[in-house]
């Protein structure tokens, strides 16, 4: 019950920030220098065509006419005349969901396996060699842009060794370079924040009373401390969702795989503000839905919070 | 125990100098980059197209023969000015934000947070890149780009510090006192939230390198012929296969730099932070 309540408000507080957050959104792209009727229609057209492209956009009424209708069509699904696709783009940016949302979700499942462990294996071996060298690791990993290592692992596993498709979507084997350029990131900051968060629960009083019980170290740490060190985990991995979105892109772009943020990158090239602005605007809608889940989430593993 | 306690922070404070060693020798680069360049960084060496590293171009040549260990050396300026202006810029705009709205509280604080919270529903790297589009590529875009998607989050940040400061007695007393609000934010606010500002100025420069070398290797950055680093990792991509020198050498040096401002932001961190001190 108290989870519907707090999905209902949510809900309901989101509704003001959308809009407003479309307004802003509105009013930067109503910044572009030129006039955005020529830049579509492109150099060699004639004044009729780019006077036909002008009403085509809206762009002969007042500010604030575009404006209204603008939002009016935004909540009936219309985001506007795209000249990529010489209509309404949202189906099509909705058609590259899927691919954008399965990178996502396999880097944070690759952040989960190997994040964790790794934080979990430092701490329990503290200040030896082998927390040492993950520690480094992370340093290293935190350091490196995502669009580069991307192109190292081309560079290596592609193109020297021949073992992965370089770009594009050929079945399941061509997740794995754009999932670990993605993923590199959030891999580090969730094994940095599991490794501090458990140092810190290993020393607390519950672990030694299930020493003096006699469980084993293997039992503490997987059924007891863990559990603990889960939260701020969840917190790190939430936090970092707009980084996802935007790393995507870049990524996105480096291994042409067919996702938004390919579309949004075609879309700058081809001056196609509309597409470039529907983009931005399911990007946010999508992002604003991430937070409410992981907040959602928080709620389900942090039992104090609930009745606060 | 003592002895362990100074060990501990004997290493830290390594981590402090390492990184401002680092970001120095950046600095000094970019201040001194073009004479130390053995090649100008346009000049044309049309025997070694694509050259490997070789004795006359000790990072090898791109694709128009032009040296690259020249054309890094020369880049060097241009992204430590994306950085640092950014920075600058979105520190100043974001602290202004945040120790208003934090310290008068109300309905101006309300705007504030509103406008924050808007902007912080678009994730940073596509606002930039929306930015950009919209600008338009080059270095003003770039920067007007970075700065806009550090705002919100500065913003916020010192707001945060700025309600607590404002809760404590010197505070309190000097407003009871009849100081002028202007008076109480230069003396007293400013100069406690100014720890906070600086360590997260440092660790936002690695980020600023990173979201305008990502700019500039997508397309919406400094463009050709300019040395940028991002933009020219995003030329030597279409050369992988026969020049990887052209894609190692420009993420080496963008990496490193990122690096040195991690370091050096942790470093500030602990030498600062009373509160991270374990």
């Amino acid at each position: 019950m108290p989870v519907i309540s707090f999905v209902a408000l949510r809900v309901l507080r989101i509704v003001p920030i959308a809009f407003g957050v479309v307004t802003i959104i509105f009013l930067i792209f109503k910044a572009v220098p030129g006039d955005q009727a020529t830049l579509m229609v492109g150099a060699t057209a004639t004044q009729a065509e780019i006077d036909a492209m002008r009403v085509r956009l809206g762009l002969d009424r007042p500010i604030l006419e575009q404006y209204v209708s603008h939002m009016f069509g935004l909540v009936q699904g219309d985001f506007g005349w795209s000249s990529t696709f010489r209509g309404n783009p949202l189906p099509y940016i909705l058609a590259r969901l899927p691919a954008t949302l399965a990178l996502m979700l396999s880097a944070i499942a690759l952040t989960i396996v190997i994040g964790v462990p790794a934080g979990v294996v430092a701490a329990v071996h503290h200040d030896r060699w082998i927390d040492h060298l993950l520690t480094g690791f992370v340093v290293a990993l935190l350091a490196v842009p995502n669009f580069w290592l991307g192109l190292m692992l081309v560079a290596v596993l592609a193109v020297q060794m021949g073992w992965l498709p370089s770009h594009g979507f050929e079945g399941p084997a061509s997740l794995i370079m754009p999932t670990l350029a993605l993923a590199a990131r959030l891999i580090a900051l969730v094994a940095r924040m599991t490794r501090g968060v458990m140092l810190e629960e290993l020393r607390k009083d519950y672990v030694r009373t299930a020493r003096a019980k006699g469980l084993e170290g293997r039992t503490i740490v997987v059924r007891h401390v863990l559990r603990n060190a889960m939260i701020p985990t969840v917190t790190v991995i939430g936090l970092q969702m707009g980084y996802l979105l935007g790393g995507s892109t870049v990524v996105e772009r480096i291994f042409a795989w067919p996702g938004v943020g390919d579309l949004l990158l075609n879309a700058i090239g081809m001056r196609d503000y509309t597409l470039v602005q529907g983009i931005v605007v399911v990007y946010v809608a999508g992002f604003m839905l991430i937070n409410l889940v992981v907040e959602g989430l928080y709620l389900l593993i942090n039992p104090r919070l609930r009745h606060a | 125990m003592p002895a362990a306690a100074n060990t501990y922070r004997a290493k830290r404070r390594v981590r402090l100098w390492a990184g401002a060693a680092l970001v120095g020798t950046y600095v000094l680069i970019a201040l001194i980059g073009d004479r130390l360049a053995p090649y100008h960084p346009d000049e044309q060496d049309l025997f070694n197209i694509l050259g490997a590293p070789d004795a006359a171009h000790w990072l090898g040549a791109d694709n128009i023969g032009r040296d690259q260990f020249s054309r890094l050396l020369v880049g060097t300026r241009f992204t430590l000015a994306v950085a640092f202006l950014s920075v600058v810029l979105a520190v100043t705009i974001g602290a202004t934000l945040g120790l208003i709205g934090g310290y008068f509280g109300g309905r101006v604080d309300a705007a504030v947070t509103g406008l924050v919270d808007l902007l912080l529903t678009v994730p940073e790297l596509i606002l930039a890149i929306a930015i950009a589009s919209v600008v338009g590529a080059g270095m003003t875009g770039l920067i007007v780009a970075t700065t806009a998607s550090f705002v919100p989050r500065l913003a916020r940040l010192i707001r945060g510090r700025v309600l607590e400061i404002r809760e404590e007695e010197y505070v309190q007393a000097a407003i009871t006192v009849g100081m002028s609000d202007a008076r109480v934010l230069l003396r007293h606010v400013m100069p406690n939230a100014v720890t906070v500002i600086v360590i997260e100025a440092s660790l936002l420069a690695g980020q600023a390198v990173l979201v305008g070398t990502a700019l500039g290797f997508l397309g919406l950055g400094v463009q050709p012929p300019a040395p940028e680093w991002g933009t020219m990792l995003g030329a030597g991509r279409e050369y992988l296969d026969v020049a990887p020198h052209l894609v190692v050498m420009p993420g080496i040096a963008i990496s490193l730099l990122i690096f040195g401002f991690n370091l050096l932001g942790d470093g500030l961190r602990d030498a600062l932070d009373p509160r991270s001190r374990a």
